[in-house]
């Protein structure tokens, strides 16, 4: 009656694919890649938020956190290695998500997602006052290293790279377990009917509360990667565009799977980068046309389109 | 010895000027299968949302199995031991029958919402398989909610409702918007069901045949108060009872049956 879950398997297959043509890509689609890696960890965390109903215009706060963590680890704290780095990124984002998870677990729809909104700007009017980390220009990462071996500086996109697909393998797989337990199930069911979910003896707000906190540090881990790959952080990270891209790339994929926020991550960097090669000055539209399609007529995402082969429609 | 399970003590609800509730003195026993009557706006389901934390009281005290709940949300309620189900079935639209009363079974598990293990593990497909077959929905288990007829939606909220093994199950009109002929099918099935339970059952209906079948007790609501107690031939033979909510329809049936039995 219920198909055997080909997941894991899948991903597994999408690790050694994307580790093995690590090798052979030019660098700028290693840039490519890797960033779009990054920018699908703080997807797969809004896609946590928007399966439970609730769209975070401001995942940007935690995906500039995780970046300036990087930065700030590296150049004042003297902490240049690429797991400790990470886990800090992880422990910032926690606290910080725990804190404004607490007050924003209370609130749904439109006040979510401009209370969200807010918080990411004021870290943004924060940065941007502040000229001891660069003020609006930001400044550069110092050099990482990885249990102790330092990379050079060729190598050093290539070993972020093939770090960001292990990371994001762990993520996919573990976020993917998590959408088929109890606790992913909660969350449609707080989307769906958040009073039966109440009669049902739990506790939406709580609930909620978790889901903020794994979308707050995921976001992080993923902005962390950037900073890795880009060597540079700067406050646009906490700006509320950034936050609208990733809300753009979850739309782009759709909500229905995990690897879905990590296709639409590569499919949006890759339609900005031709559009922006194409059209310098009118880019924007032509994401903008692309994000109308897939609405008028994707309304699921790009990932609807798998769902609806599987079970025959398509 | 009976025990009493819920007792509410001058329990009041005001909205504004508006009193939808007014000094109402019950007591329900364990095992016990309450009917509750009366016309629209006489304070029935206020009353089924104050025990269930819906609403807060304006006064009064609310006791299960003699410890104060009043003021408990609807979770902590639902935690004690009461469940309820709905006028319009509570369901969750987009997922399927099965799914429903698998994330039913999580979350009213021990263990509640567990993120280790998949929700829909065989063992979990079995329970909830079972719990469905209960009922007799199990033929809809992959049905999308939105597509289920109304009777199967009621059965499977008042399912969802009992997985949770509660000691008092209130029911919200459960046969409102089903079928005349199906009605009492369904309402057999989740007698049978509450039976096997064990737990007490309080349920509102405006089917005065339905009450008369399953209730061993009646309470009668008017204008917010408690205008008769007592077992239900007793209670719907009361004069206020007749006047204001039965009326002369239930009247003229019980007088036909009456000659028909006669004859």
């Amino acid at each position: 009656m219920h198909r055997a879950d080909k997941t894991p398997r899948n991903l597994c297959l999408a690790l050694v694919v994307l580790l093995a043509a690590g090798i052979i890509m030019p660098n700028w689609l290693t840039f490519l890649a890797t960033v779009s890696i990054a920018k699908g960890m703080v997807v797969v965390g809004l896609i946590v938020l928007m399966r439970t109903g609730l769209v975070s215009f401001g995942q940007g706060l935690y995906y500039c956190l995780g970046g300036y963590t990087v930065g700030i680890a590296g150049n004042y704290l003297g902490i240049t290695d690429v797991v400790g780095i990470l886990f800090l990124s992880v422990v910032v984002a926690g606290i910080v998500g725990a804190i404004l998870g607490l007050l924003l677990c209370r609130y749904r729809e439109i006040f979510f997602a401009m209370l969200t909104m807010a918080f990411s700007m004021i870290l943004y009017g924060v940065l941007v006052k502040s000229d001891n980390l660069g003020s609006t220009d930001g400044f550069n990462v110092a050099h990482v290293s990885l249990f102790g071996w330092v990379p050079s500086s060729d190598g050093v996109s290539i070993v972020i790279y093939s770090l960001a697909c292990m990371i994001a393998f762990l993520t996919a797989f573990f976020i993917h377990r998590y959408f088929q337990s109890g606790m992913g199930f909660a969350g449609d069911s707080i989307r769906e009917n958040e009073i039966r979910v109440e009669y049902l003896g739990i506790s939406p707000r709580r609930v909620i509360f978790y889901k903020y906190v794994l979308a707050a540090v995921v976001a992080a881990v993923g902005g962390s990667i950037t900073a890795l790959v880009a060597g540079h952080v700067d406050p646009e990270m906490a700006y509320w565009t950034t936050s609208g891209e990733f809300v753009f790339v979850a739309l782009l994929g759709g909500t229905g799977h995990v690897a879905a926020a990590f296709i639409g991550a590569f499919l949006f960097e890759l339609i900005r980068t031709v559009a922006f090669d194409l059209s310098p000055y009118t880019w924007q539209m032509i994401l903008g046309i692309t994000l109308l399609m897939v609405i008028l007529f994707l309304p699921k995402g790009l990932w609807s389109l798998i769902t609806a082969q599987r079970t025959g429609r398509g | 010895m009976t025990n009493i399970i819920l007792e509410t003590r001058g329990l009041s609800k005001s909205f504004g000027a508006v009193t939808a509730a007014a000094d109402i003195n019950i007591t329900i026993n364990e095992e016990e299968i309450v009917g509750v009557i009366g016309s629209n706006g006489a304070g029935k389901t206020t009353f089924i949302n104050m025990v269930t934390g819906y609403l807060t009281p304006s006064e009064g005290t609310i006791l299960f199995r003699g410890k104060d709940i009043t003021g408990l949300s609807p979770m902590q309620v639902t935690r004690t031991g009461i469940c309820r189900s709905f006028q319009v079935a509570q369901l969750f639209p987009e997922l399927t029958t099965l799914e429903n009363m698998l994330v039913a079974h999580s979350m009213l598990s021990k263990k509640r919402l567990g993120w280790q293990r998949p929700l829909k593990s065989q063992v979990n497909i079995d329970a909830a398989m079972g719990a469905l077959e209960g009922y007799g929905i199990d033929n809809y288990a992959d049905a999308q909610v939105t597509t289920l007829p109304q009777g199967v939606r009621k059965l499977l909220d008042i399912a969802m409702a009992m997985v949770g093994s509660p000691a008092l199950l209130l029911l919200d009109e459960p046969t409102s918007g089903v079928a005349i002929e199906e009605k009492f099918a369904l309402m057999d099935t989740v007698m049978e069901a509450v039976n096997r339970s064990g737990a007490a059952n309080f349920f509102v209906e405006h089917d005065m045949e339905i009450v008369s079948r399953y209730a061993t007790r009646v309470i009668a609501f008017y204008d917010g108060r408690v205008i008769a107690d007592g077992p239900t031939a007793e209670a719907l033979a009361n004069p206020e009872v007749k006047e204001f909510i039965v009326g002369t329809e239930l009247h003229r049936q019980q007088s036909e049956s009456g000659e028909h039995a006669e004859n």
